[in-house]
């Protein structure tokens, strides 16, 4: 059980070579050189009282508290701001140290509203009165009707926490955690002397309407519960926590889930958790609250045929259902017919188990995960160069980062946790490139600016790398020793003499790109002589048709200049969902078995037909797009998905649609009636991260533990339900907890040899590989070799896409997330993020916007070659003229009905990120968006209940708003 | 998948691998559609470059060839 008050010393771990002792109170300490006076007494257990300071921010020497004597100096020094000296003699217990600091409490007593808490001893979370309980200040000698602050408002505009001045001491923790942990600069002490208080903006802003960003880093630095969430003021204080991992985004926070009972009271991000060392995003912190929506489905329900109502049904029922169903259609049309898909959102073993399912009960390869429409040419890409399908870095590594260079990723947006570790590296001096279309926040945001942003034209990301490569062959920048040592020479001299074709110059290719020639050959001699150079990037690399030859064209340029295997340096996947490289390091592609073992292989088949005790396929499956061809072809008739929502999710619906209704038994596992149910014959209710034990893996190939806190309202954890049906389907699988499936993956697959729960518990997390060479596992890979041996340099030709802009579509469309929604929303939709964005809009730049007679929240309807939909505008001059941008958030804007099928030449991952469209104003729905308003309900209706889902936005804003009255929220 | 999809996914394959030279190409697009495509798409790819295979690539053409090969399959 982790605590709930962790330790706080004070001030910041200092690092140094040299070590310096000194002696606190009678003690000698030993710590190293920089450290403060108050950390080296409280490491060695001595504490020192103190409100202003906290080991997240530097010391700021306020709050007069920590005071101590020192032998030989004059008064009475603040040990935060004072460094210790070889030889120092400390005091931190004295009759005058008790005497300054109980009248420094009384002061901040005389304008608190707890004083009386002290008597009672109830005094909660708030540091001040525990500080008076333990000083024994039991009276306030100041006048209590004098100029106080105690009729101030309450800023309850937050959805999760509060703010109230009342109880504000402006000792500026809040301030600098916002300025040095987030880096938003959202707050600020506005005023002077008795008027000072903290500030969220301007006058007239409140934290909800102000820049704040709501990640709690505040709430959390808060020492007297000024800032105090929600939840805390109506459960009270939690009593115990459990160390977890955040399902959100592949960053994998570790947070303690702190209690009251088996109610969770709040989320508070571990300081131990080494992705994320205490700090968190609006996501995981405080959009939880839909694991107990009313929306969740508690019972099995099972259907004849899509157009009947839901029956709930018991587990048992459901079961027989499924088993004559799949037996049915196998019996009739062979293994071939039946498939599934594993989730991203679920723990490595609930994906190994699926994959398993698939493999060796359903008898077929036809596996497939969500990384296909998202990170699966960032396996081809890595696999074919370094030899092996996962970034190179820890997060950490950044902290040795000279220059960053970001392609095709929106960090504040989507890794919010990173990008905060990101900037602030920035503002101690690293130098930052930014490859987008749009101006994303990183391009400029409070003391962090791009040295270039080359905003390239969508699909031309290829072209673009091909000439950054160009600019450092032709100038002689290469690390001609690194590429000798480390890689294949013959394989780069022959990407040598491609790249240094003239079609590859800058000046060509800037007709494909729209970068500036001067501008691309600056940001190839930063990238390639500034230092340690880092790439970060994101599904802006990988969703194009020529996404696999982006992510090669990336490792070429890394192994050019040397930026390969060493902290600082690397190739770097942001991974979108919690559990993306977990569900593919298991084993969920229909060609690979777990740890990217192609299923050609008779030796690892071998190691699972022994293991699994049936006989394997040796041909690769089917992947997603290919099985929904297959169904409307008529070959595949049955998909077990656990935990995935493609009928939002992946392009052209109306084809997904197709797929499954021609199905024959579609089996749903989740947590809601997701859009993908609406063509499900089975439906077993799934259970949340709160709900099973077990692991992801993040996008720095960290292990965390996921650690049960209660049972799933169905009863069961996801892998219990897959374990059910396969035994229902009379295969013997009998796991008594998900350590025994950790056990069997570290038996099987070479990476993950030194992996298990025990050592996860011991360690905190491990990196993949774990083995007998890495017992501890492996921060950084391709340290004195690649995987493969030698780095191989692969060609990458640029092909521009098939999907052209014309006089018809004359603009490009690109899709992704926005900050406080999580991909297909079916989470954070259920959460009071809402506030912050309600609905999907289409941003536009102000050009683009005038010529068609659009402002800000005009219904406008965006066609493309495949759809069309409408949904409002925005006006941005984020855009670059001709690009047009929107999220996916919402099934009821259905991006996904305009976006293609063309994919990505190696991988099939979905092009999203150029659709040719043209928007227009409207003042009504969609035809599509027409017809799924109306059959939804009819489609989804459970028996007994007239609807499952809550009326959504776009419809009902339709009804109720007219364009003059809507503003974006922000 | 419908044909005209099928042959758009070959070329692309082909597009990328026929930067290397012809006898590297060649086994590329081979070896990728070999590892990657499951047998129902292959059989489609045979079928098709069988009957004539309009609008494939070179490069297509000759792996759909030793694709039957290997698995003996009629075009």
């Amino acid at each position: 059980m982790a605590s709930v008050n962790p330790i706080n010393y004070g001030t910041p771990r200092r690092e140094s070579d040299t070590q310096v002792m000194l002696e606190i109170d009678g003690r000698s300490v030993t710590v190293p050189e920089g450290t403060s006076v108050m950390r080296a007494a409280i490491e060695s257990g001595i504490d020192v009282p103190k409100l202003c300071a906290s080991d997240n921010v530097e010391p700021f020497g306020s709050c007069r508290l920590c005071l101590v004597e020192i032998e030989g100096k004059r008064g009475y020094p603040a040990s935060c701001t004072t460094e210790v000296a070889e030889g120092m003699e400390v005091r931190t217990v004295s009759d005058k140290l008790n005497q300054l600091r109980r009248g420094v409490i009384e002061l901040y007593l005389s304008d608190h509203p707890g004083a009386s808490k002290v008597e009672t001893g109830d005094v909660g979370d708030d540091e001040l009165l525990r500080l008076a309980r333990d000083l024994d200040v039991r009276e306030v000698r100041y006048d209590k009707d004098g100029r106080n602050h105690q009729d101030a408002v309450i800023d309850d505009s937050n959805p999760y926490f509060d703010f109230d001045s009342s109880r504000c001491i402006v000792c500026s923790r809040c301030v600098r955690a916002c300025d040095e942990v987030q880096g938003t600069f959202a707050l600020t002490v506005d005023g002077r002397g008795f008027a000072s208080m903290i500030s969220a903006g301007t006058d007239s802003d409140d934290f909800l309407n102000s820049e704040c960003v709501s990640c709690g880093a505040c709430v959390q630095a808060c020492p007297t519960e000024a800032l105090v969430e929600k939840n805390v003021i109506e459960q009270g204080m939690p009593e115990r926590s459990v160390t977890t991992t955040c399902a959100y985004c592949g960053v994998g926070c570790s947070f303690n889930a702190e209690l009251k009972g088996d109610e969770v009271v709040r989320m508070v991000p571990a300081k131990e958790g080494k992705a994320n060392h205490g700090h968190s995003c609006v996501k995981g912190r405080f959009a939880w609250g839909y694991t107990n929506h009313p929306d969740r489905i508690t019972k099995p329900m099972v259907r004849d045929k899509i157009t009947d109502p839901w029956r709930e049904v018991s587990w048992d029922e459901a079961m027989s259902f499924a088993v004559e169903r799949i037996n049915g259609i196998r019996d009739k049309h062979g293994s071939t017919a039946l498939g599934a898909i594993t989730s991203s959102r679920c723990t490595n073993e609930e994906t190994y188990l699926v994959q398993k399912m698939a493999r060796a009960v359903f008898g077929t390869n036809n596996v497939d995960t969500c990384a296909r429409v998202c990170h699966s040419p960032t396996g081809y890409g890595l696999n074919s160069t370094f030899g092996t399908s996962a970034g190179t870095q820890d997060f950490d590594s950044v902290e040795k980062s000279d220059v960053i260079l970001v392609i095709g990723a929106n960090p504040t947006d989507a890794h919010p946790v990173f990008a905060s570790q990101m900037k602030k590296r920035l503002r101690e001096g690293a130098r930052l490139i930014v490859v987008d279309p749009r101006a994303i926040d990183l391009v400029r945001s409070p003391h962090v600016a791009a040295e270039h942003h080359l905003q390239l034209q969508p699909g031309t990301n290829v072209a673009l790398v091909n000439a950054l490569a160009h600019t450092v062959l032709a100038e002689g920048l290469e690390n001609r020793a690194f590429v000798e040592q480390r890689c294949d020479v013959e394989e780069y001299d022959a990407w040598r003499e491609f790249i240094l074709r003239e079609e590859n110059s800058p000046e060509h290719t800037a007709q494909y790109t729209g970068v500036p020639a001067d501008a691309l050959r600056e940001a190839a001699r930063l990238y390639a002589t500034g230092g340690n150079a880092a790439i970060y990037y994101g599904l802006g690399v990988t969703e194009h048709s020529q996404g696999s030859t982006m992510v090669m064209g990336m490792a070429n340029i890394a192994m050019a200049t040397g930026n390969i295997g060493r902290p600082g340096v690397g190739v770097n996947p942001l991974r979108g969902q919690n559990n993306v490289q977990g569900s593919c390091d298991m084993g969920s592609f229909p060609h690979e078995l777990p740890g990217y073992r192609h299923i050609s292989d008779q030796g690892v088949r071998d190691i699972y037909e022994a293991e699994w005790g049936v006989k394997l396929d040796d041909e690769p499956g089917l992947r997603i797009p290919n099985m929904i061809d297959a169904a409307t072809g008529g070959t595949f008739k049955a998909l077990y998905v656990q935990g995935e929502d493609i009928l939002q999710s992946d392009p052209n619906i109306k084809h997904i649609a197709a797929g499954l209704a021609a199905m024959e038994c579609v089996i749903i596992q989740d947590i809601f009636l997701n859009e993908t149910a609406s063509y499900a014959h089975v439906f077993l209710p799934g259970s949340t991260f709160l709900e099973k034990d077990g692991t992801f893996t993040n996008a720095e190939r960290r292990i965390n533990r996921v650690r049960k806190i209660r049972t799933a309202p169905g009863g069961y954890a996801d892998w219990e339900v897959t374990q059910m049906l396969a035994q229902a389907l009379g295969y013997p699988m009998n796991y008594g907890h998900p350590s025994e499936i950790m056990d069997e993956i570290a038996r099987t697959t070479p990476t993950f040899r030194g992996v298990s729960f025990d050592k996860i518990d011991a360690l905190g997390s491990v990196q993949w590989p774990c083995n007998d060479e890495h017992p501890e596992g492996t921060p950084v890979m391709h340290v004195d070799n690649f995987v493969r041996g030698k780095g191989k340099f692969m060609l990458t030709p640029f092909v521009p896409t098939d999907e052209r802009a014309n006089r018809r579509f004359p603009l490009l469309l690109t899709t992704g997330r926005i900050l406080s929604q999580y991909n297909v929303g079916a989470q954070t939709r259920r959460t009071a993020n809402r506030l912050w964005h309600a609905e999907d809009w289409l941003e536009l730049h102000p050009s683009d916007a005038e010529v068609r007679g659009i402002k800000d929240g005009t219904l406008v309807a965006v066609a493309s070659r495949m759809g069309e939909t409408t949904l409002r505008a925005k006006v941005s001059e984020r855009m670059t003229p001709g690009v047009v941008y929107t999220t996916f958030h919402f099934p009821e804007t259905a991006a996904n009905v305009i976006t293609t099928e063309y994919s990505d030449w190696a991988t099939e991952c979905p092009e999203y990120k150029v659709t040719a469209v043209e928007v227009r104003p409207c003042n009504t729905l969609s035809e599509w968006q027409r017809r799924y308003m109306d059959t939804r309900d009819q489609m989804q209706r459970i028996e007994g209940n007239q609807s499952v889902r809550a009326p959504d936005t776009v419809a009902a804003s339709v009804e109720e708003a007219s364009d003059d009255d809507w503003e974006p929220a922000e | 998948m419908d044909d005209e999809k099928m042959v758009r996914q070959a070329n692309q394959i082909a597009q990328y691998f026929s930067a290397y030279p012809e006898d590297r190409a060649k086994e590329g697009v081979r070896g990728h559609i070999r590892k990657f495509w499951e047998p129902r798409m292959r059989t489609q790819l045979i079928n098709y470059a069988g009957a004539g295979g309009e609008g494939l690539h070179p490069l297509v053409l000759w792996a759909a060839t030793q694709l039957q090969d290997e698995a003996g399959q009629p075009v």
